[in-house]
């Protein structure tokens, strides 16, 4: 789960990391009256999305009515997917130089990683690519956490203008701050050193672990939720995953890998999906509902099913299947590929109630299923 | 130790409930050697014909196992992973799904002190035919699972079983699958199983079952140019959007990391036979075994 710089600050000032003042608004006249109050400021797009300098929508203001300007103009502006809805009005700080500073999850070391470079404020994954060498990185042993020791050892050799203690400090509370949060990435560009010597944070990128949120309640209520389309949600409320596509095959399969391939051999036979279904391990017994979201997309055309048993059993699924099938009718052709634990009585059950056979293979059941969904148009 | 023997000693932690129950019976039933199980509230009792204790140290201290298997929920996994590794287990098989990622980076640090090789999480489990399996695989099945010459890995485990059926209706059968498990940081990778496979003996071929995101399938593929045996491989998520998670936390493309594109390159320039569908699997096995 994303959260927008408004709300990833706060979790860097609780550890203790400098951020500059700063205020959240919806409207261009409370900007410019939050920029009387701090004086010369930054005008700043909250989207849960990168690159928000380069699209405009981070604009320096003088004057109340510059910061009145800029916000009539940022608010409503699309950056990314997003429709900007809020602004952050933050004084303006005194840069004299721009770091970076990131704790984050390495599948490669299997534990954090924390990663500082002077070339601050600049796309990092253009620093790792360009100038390897400036990207500093610590792989931590998370038992024994991240000491002032390992974060001058991190900064030895570098020349950061005399901020060299302030810089070491502020990594530990970073890294503190990535614990508490259960961070998958907790990112600070720019971290800048002021005219007076202040080491602050000017940004920052927070995602929380999505299967950490169990035991962040109520950290996760200020995180933004992804931008669900209504069926979607309803996956999400019924603990089905539901992707919606652009194509007309529906596909409804168990377990991410299988679901995932099925798209790709309707891709492979010609045909677009036209969603992401998958009833696999813990919802493998919610066939009923997953049967029902996937025929509510308008404009559908054909429907496979792929079922290849292993937790989920295909007997379970298909009794699923089967007791919404009076209530939604399908209208549109369906075919069936099954295979796995469960397999014989789901392929008997098929018979009984619908008088169908599986087809061959999965292979042949998207080519099925891609063939009536183009023979229908 | 990433696959386990007919004589593996096997720990069930969590045994008792619905789920290690049933999968416990029919690992017993296909005679993997179970000595016991783990419960703190049904210490001293017995479960599916074996003894259960109060934790995994007194398990070590009363039967002896050499791996354990894991039917925890998300929050206990931590715990029941360390008590696993301080009682001095070779292997860990974490089957659990939406484990917070700093409870696995801690358990994997001390597995990796401690010389325990974690399996997992996120995983259906593995499968060395004809011997012993551990997890939720229809091993049981033989239209599945057969024995034969092929190595078989996989992330996920509904397509890990899929190919393994296109391999067995094809012909061909195998000599273990394991199952990696689909989240972004695991305790045995796509060239740790790779190379497993590659070491068991019988094994004259082996079929890689991959996806999108990280870039576990690049690294397996540097192995795989060092291997003398044909390495066939099928990576899905070709047709997913980038920036969604497919259903696996560890099935997401950003950028132009991680993309099937990227993959695909990677493993056909080690020579690798990239397969465009699961069922090809068959005709590229009778290329290189006949």
């Amino acid at each position: 789960m994303n959260f927008e710089e408004y709300a990833s600050k706060p979790l860097l000032a609780e550890s203790g990391i400098k951020v500059p003042k700063s205020i959240l608004v919806v409207d261009a006249d409370s900007a410019a009256t939050a920029a009387k109050e701090l004086g010369p400021c930054v005008v700043k797009a909250q989207v849960p999305t990168g690159k928000r300098g380069k699209a405009g929508g981070i604009k320096l203001a003088d004057t109340p009515d510059e910061a009145h300007q800029h916000a009539t103009a940022i608010l409503g502006m699309t950056i990314g997917e997003f429709i900007v809805e809020k602004v952050l009005i933050e004084e303006k700080s005194d840069i004299k130089r721009e770091f970076y500073a990131a704790v984050l999850n390495d599948p490669v070391s299997k534990g954090p990683v924390v990663m500082f470079s002077t070339e601050g404020g600049m796309d990092i994954e253009d620093v790792a690519a360009d100038t390897p060498e400036k990207l500093k990185k610590h792989a931590v042993d998370i038992r024994h956490g991240f000491s002032i020791g390992d974060a001058q050892a991190l900064i030895a050799g570098l020349d950061l203008s005399g901020a060299e203690a302030g810089v070491s400090e502020t990594l530990v509370k970073l890294y503190a701050a990535y614990i508490t949060n259960d961070a998958e990435l907790l990112e600070i560009n720019p971290l800048i050193i002021t005219g007076s010597g202040d080491v602050a944070a000017l940004d920052c990128k927070f995602t929380l672990d999505d299967s950490a949120i169990k035991r962040q309640q109520e950290l996760s209520t200020k995180g933004t939720p992804d931008k669900l389309t209504e069926l979607e949600q309803m996956g999400e409320d019924n603990g089905i995953k539901y992707i919606e596509l652009d194509g007309d095959v529906c596909v409804l399969a168990n377990g991410a890998g299988l679901t995932m391939t099925t798209m790709d051999v309707v891709g492979h036979h010609g045909g677009k999906p036209a969603n992401f279904c998958e009833i696999g391990g813990e919802a493998y017994t919610k066939g009923t509902v997953a049967l029902k979201m996937v025929l509510a997309k308008p404009g559908i055309k054909s429907l496979v099913v792929n079922f290849c048993g292993a937790f989920a059993r295909c007997d379970v699924m298909m009794e699923g299947l089967l007791n919404a099938w009076d209530e939604v009718k399908p209208d549109i052709p369906v075919f069936f590929s099954i295979a796995g634990t469960g397999d014989e009585e789901a392929i008997r059950m098929l018979k009984e109630k619908l008088d169908m056979d599986p087809l061959p293979d999965m292979s042949a059941a998207c080519k099925a299923a891609v063939d009536a969904a183009k023979g229908s148009n | 130790m990433i696959i386990p023997r007919k004589e593996t000693r096997i720990l069930v932690q969590g045994i008792t409930g619905k789920q290690g129950t049933f999968w416990t019976e029919r690992m017993q039933e296909y005679g993997a050697n179970v000595v016991g199980g783990v419960n703190p509230k049904k210490a001293g009792t017995e479960h599916v014909g074996v003894p259960v204790y109060a934790s995994a140290a007194e398990a070590q201290e009363g039967v002896g196992f050499d791996a354990s298997l894991m039917f925890i929920p998300p929050l206990g996994l931590k715990a029941a992973a360390l008590d696993a590794i301080e009682a001095g287990a070779k292997m860990i098989l974490m089957l659990t799904e939406h484990v917070p990622v700093h409870d696995i980076m801690y358990i994997m640090a001390a597995a990796k002190e401690a010389g325990t090789q974690i399996v997992g999480p996120n995983t259906a489990g593995g499968v060395t035919v004809d011997e012993t399996f551990m997890g939720f695989m229809p091993a049981f099945n033989q239209r599945i699972f057969k024995k034969g010459s092929v190595g078989v890995l996989s992330r996920s485990g509904s397509l890990g079983t899929l190919l393994c059926q296109n391999i067995v209706s094809a012909g061909y059968g195998q000599t273990a699958f394991v199952g990696i498990g689909g989240d972004p940081v695991i305790g045995t990778t796509t060239r740790d199983a790779l190379e497993a496979l590659d070491a068991f003996p019988g094994t004259e071929a082996v079929v890689m079952v991959g996806e999108i995101g990280g870039a576990m399938e690049e690294d397996a593929a540097e192995y795989a140019k060092t291997m003398s045996k044909p390495v066939i491989s099928y990576i899905a998520g070709g047709a997913a959007p980038p920036g969604k998670k497919m259903g696996h936390a560890g099935a997401i493309v950003m950028g132009d990391k991680g993309t099937y594109a990227s993959k695909k390159k990677a493993l056909e320039a080690a020579g690798v036979n990239v397969l465009s569908t699961p069922v090809h699997v068959g005709d590229a096995l009778k290329e290189v075994l006949g």
